[in-house]
């Protein structure tokens, strides 16, 4: 951040930036997230491309003013197309001591620092771990501090309103809104809209929450704190309708939709995990499309209940996260066995185990496609940006009922809770995606197959003439009746594996950015489309040979991966995982496929993939 | 389904007058599976009894759903021909329940065992029960694991010795109709095996009933638990060792129905009637009371104590899940009108890039 050294009110300079990166940091309880979701839902509507990035603890109110009840939001927003939130804040805005401690270690020296001044007490500082107050000992000096008292402000602003002291504090996060709005040229309008519609029944509330945004904006414009605003301008985005939304809101979208497109009802069996319980909250609010949601007494419930909705001809739907899949795998061995189209959302989470719940990590890979037991062939597909999430409900859905079988969708919480601008699709370009029921006793076998996609007929109870029998035991091929035949068993056996593999056929060809052969392949999934896509286009300035794709379809993949990866004299393959995307490629293409694996729960920065990347082209 | 977003929200149609029209006989409920039951098992007869009463619904074939989970009993659906899921342990019930939540108009059984239903699957069942799936769930209680060869089950008596427990068991065993009284079903029923017409006016009343059902048969595993409840439920005893429930009776036993059962303080008490003691002073079954106080009493009687009692236990009406859940989509629907995608997609503020 740069400053000018004659502050002028009126006449203040404007700098014009092409990206800025916000952390918002506060206590769990300071109402960090809403401020984040507003200064992004403002920045989305204002034209610029916009990625966020929520960091929250998985106490719902750890200790106040604790280290870890501290609560952040990162966003990044540009006059360009952007892919990730930011590798580092430029601007920290600390609302109490532990924020600042836990996040001071991302803040570039330069970097502004604003901090809510008021909160810096004795306690709040031991509690923090400070043995002295940074904003007096010196130890800030690498930044570019403002130092301002918001709860004090904020509180003579909201003076004459009947509220509690506390409720009076809770407002302090619109001041710093506010303030953030004034730097970077925001209009207050579509969070004042909010505001009233939100607390339209509680008018003081309401009243306070707008005192305080304006106060915030008002200081900004009249203290000579501040010696420059910044304009990031719109960004110049495909043209159509925008809207902001997160991975799990578009997940829940592209599953209504398909099943619109599908024209059957959608039946959504889940069990309230962290994180894929929005996908819940949202698709229970969904009822004028039919859609019936069942909040299961477990995860293995809410599979079986689903497996019974699509065995009714519905489109049964589970959600879950990483230690929820592992219940259901049994269940969703099932749906191997019977044939039955199933769609499983795994919201991947930091593991083994309960892990660390609130963080992201990419590290069910293996078990999606693996974790059951027997031979039991599943396709998985994987959404790569927020946005994309819909689609891949849909591709989901559109493999599940073409081939008959269960699908695994694979999210993270870093795409269930990021949002970036979505453009919103035009329902005449969506596919078609009605099956038919089968129909004709004459004819009816459950285990016949079709000749190209290998799916067995979907014959729905109530049905007249086609009374028959499935469950987990071995189906003798054509029939369906229980067989232990051993040259069924294999033939079935290889049938199931066939069957998946067919699904490569309808699947998009792996598109690469960049040079079609060179030096350097940077190969991902999921979510860590941002950071290698745009460390591929700093390396391809800087004059690298360098190569990025992105796999969307992990089992089966793209029938051109081993062409592509052949193209190139080395691959790399970052993931947040200990290397189980390498080891499936590795096993499959007999290549040299190199990794770059971190497990922190949270997603790589651009810088990271850049110099990992920089460093194998220069020492080959 | 014709348009399966507007399946029927009523549940099947039963009644005399269908099956009277649709005469249906057991012949057309009998599949083309050979049945691979061990020569001897009680579970003959349940098949048989269930066949047999399948057409008194007027519900037709491909409207009936057996599911079933893990154990001699999950074979069952194979030998029914009507729709079958043998699906895995214990989880039967949440196959049913995603079932009649999308299929409202079809009429789903549930086969199970002891367990099946109350061990490896028991949440299912609690919640199945206190959600008033419309879903008859029939358990066979042999009080052994039969189909992994003889382990102890959650109904196995206290001390019994079997392969898994040498010594005797140490696991103090569970009520089966205690548990479904306290996950609030609203039809608690017991019968046995080998009385075949309590047996189908049981299954028949499950049917007839709407919401969730819980049927217990007592039934004799003949390899592993031969004769489990032999001291009571053989012809020579059974009138005097059983008290068959009625709606509205007194509750009198013995062949010369010359017993009764009178309740002393929060106890019952067997009682001889004459020198005093007269039908006035007896309990008066009542199935449809509100409160489950007395069903679950009668839940706990056993023998030697007790007489044990067979029949309807519970029958009370509550809305049923799949009732709840049609009728909430179509309020929502009717103040807000069908869903439109296009809307929906384009909620929240949008903004345009020319």
């Amino acid at each position: 951040m740069t400053t000018t050294s004659a502050p002028q009110r009126q006449a203040r300079p404007e700098v014009e930036l092409d990206r800025v990166t916000i952390r918002f940091a506060g206590d769990s309880g300071d109402g960090m997230q809403l401020t984040g979701s507003q200064f992004t839902r403002t920045t989305a509507v204002f034209g610029n491309d916009v990625s966020t990035l929520p960091d929250f603890p998985a106490e719902i109110r750890a200790p106040a003013g604790s280290l870890p009840g501290v609560s952040g939001f990162q966003l990044s927003f540009s006059s360009a197309d952007i892919f990730t939130p930011g590798d580092q804040p430029d601007v920290l805005v600390a609302m109490n001591p532990a924020a600042l401690k836990t996040n001071l270690i991302d803040l570039p020296a330069g970097g502004a620092l604003i901090v809510n001044e008021d909160a810096f007490t004795p306690a709040n500082l031991a509690k923090a771990g400070y043995d002295s107050n940074p904003l007096r000992d010196g130890s800030l000096k690498a930044y570019n501090v403002f130092e301002i008292p918001i709860s004090t402000l904020n509180a003579r602003a909201l003076e004459g309103l009947d509220m509690t002291a506390k409720q009076v504090d809770l407002t302090k996060n619109f001041f710093a809104l506010g303030l953030m709005f004034w730097l970077y040229e925001r209009s207050m309008e579509p969070t004042v809209e909010w505001i009233d519609d939100k607390f339209s029944k509680r008018p003081v509330i309401a009243e306070a929450n707008r005192r305080a945004l304006k106060a915030g904006y008002a200081f900004g414009e009249t203290t000579e704190l501040f010696h420059t605003q910044y304009r990031v301008a719109p960004a110049r985005l495909a043209p159509g309708t925008y809207r902001n939304i997160t991975g799990n809101e578009a997940t829940a979208l592209g599953f209504v939709t398909a099943a619109q497109l599908a024209q059957r009802p959608l039946f959504y069996g889940s069990y309230p995990i962290t994180p894929a319980s929005d996908i819940l909250h949202s698709l229970s609010s969904y009822k004028q499309f039919g859609v019936r949601t069942f909040q299961a007494e477990d995860e293995i419930a809410a599979i079986g209940a689903a497996i019974g909705a699509s065995y009714g001809g519905a489109l049964g739907l589970t959600g879950t996260s990483g230690p929820g899949l592992a219940l259901k795998s049994e269940a969703l061995n099932l749906a191997v066995m019977v044939e039955l189209p199933l769609v499983v959302v795994d919201v991947q989470r930091a593991g083994p185990s309960t892990g660390m719940p609130t963080k992201t990590e990419q590290a069910d890979l293996l078990q999606s496609v693996f974790g059951r037991n027997g031979d039991s062939p599943v396709p998985v597909v994987a959404p790569a940006t927020p946005g994309e999430c819909f689609d891949m409900a849909i591709e989901a859905w559109r493999i599940a009922l073409r081939h008959m079988t269960p699908v695994v969708y694979l999210s993270d919480g870093f795409l269930a809770t990021g949002a970036e601008p979505w453009r919103i699709p035009d329902l005449a370009d969506l596919p078609d995606l009605r099956v038919a029921n089968a129909d004709d006793p004459a004819t009816f076998r459950p285990y016949d197959r079709d000749p190209e996609t290998l799916a067995r007929p979907w014959a729905v109870p109530g049905t007249p003439g086609l009374e028959h029998r499935i469950g987990g035991l071995e189906k003798a091929d054509i029939s369906g009746n229980v067989s232990y035949d051993p040259e069924n068993h294999h033939r079935m056996t290889m049938l199931r594996q066939e069957k998946v593999a067919r699904v490569a056929a309808t699947i998009p060809a792996l598109e690469v950015s960049g040079p079609a052969s060179g030096d350097l392949l940077l190969l991902g999934w999921g979510s860590t489309f941002g950071a290698l896509h745009s460390a591929a286009l700093r390396l391809q300035a800087a004059g690298y040979s360098v190569a990025h794709a992105h796999l969307r379809y992990l089992n089966p993949l793209p029938a051109n991966t081993g062409e592509v990866l052949g193209n190139y004299r080395r691959v790399l393959v970052p993931e947040i995982n200990t290397g189980q995307l390498r080891l499936l490629l590795r096993a499959r293409y007999l290549l040299p496929v190199e990794g770059y694996n971190k497990v922190r729960g949270k997603p790589f920065k651009i810088s990271e993939i850049e110099d990992h990347a920089r460093a194998l082209l220069e020492a080959s | 389904m014709s348009d399966p977003r507007t399946t029927a929200a009523d549940g099947p149609s039963l009644s005399a007058e269908n099956a009277a029209v649709i005469q249906l006989t057991r012949k057309d409920f009998v599949s083309d599976q050979e049945v691979r039951w061990c020569p001897g098992c009680g579970d003959y007869s349940i098949l048989a009894q269930t066949q047999k009463t399948m057409p008194d619904f007027g519900v037709p074939r491909e409207k009936m759903v057996f599911i079933s989970g893990i154990g001699c009993s999950g074979r069952l659906p194979y030998y029914m021909n009507t729709y079958g899921f043998h699906s895995i342990h214990g989880r039967a019930p949440t196959l049913a329940t995603g079932l009649k939540a999308a299929r409202p108009d079809l009429m789903v059984w549930v086969i199970t065992g002891d367990g099946d239903a109350l061990s490896i699957g028991g949440n299912h069942v609690l919640h199945t029960m206190r959600r008033n799936v419309d879903v008859k769930v029939v358990m066979f209680n042999n009080r052994i694991y039969g189909l992994t060869k003889g382990q102890a089950s959650p109904t196995s008596e206290l001390g019994k010795r079997t392969k898994s427990s040498p010594d005797g068991t140490i696991d103090h065993p569970v009520m089966p109709l205690s548990i479904a009284l306290a996950a609030e079903a609203t039809f608690v029923a017991r019968s046995v095996d080998t009385h075949t017409e309590h047996l189908q006016a049981t299954l028949e009343r499950a049917g007839y009933h709407r919401g969730s059902a819980f049927v217990e048969v007592l039934q004799n595993c003949n390899i592993f638990n031969d004769g489990a409840y032999r001291e009571f439920t053989d012809r020579e005893v059974r009138e005097d060792r059983m008290l068959v429930l009625e709606h509205g009776k007194p509750m009198i036993f013995g062949k010369d129905r010359d017993r009764g059962i009178r309740l002393d303080g929060l106890h019952p008490e067997v009682v001889q009637l004459g020198g005093g003691v007269t039908e006035a002073d007896l309990l008066v079954h009542d199935e449809e009371a509100e409160d489950p106080y007395l069903a679950y009493m009668l839940s706990r009687m056993w023998w030697p104590e007790y007489p044990v009692p067979v029949g309807v236990f519970r029958n009370v009406e509550r809305p049923t899940h799949d009732e709840l859940l049609t009728s909430q989509i179509e309020a929502v629907i009717a103040q807000r009108g069908p869903g439109d995608l296009a809307n929906l997609l384009r909620s929240g503020d949008t903004w345009s890039v020319p």
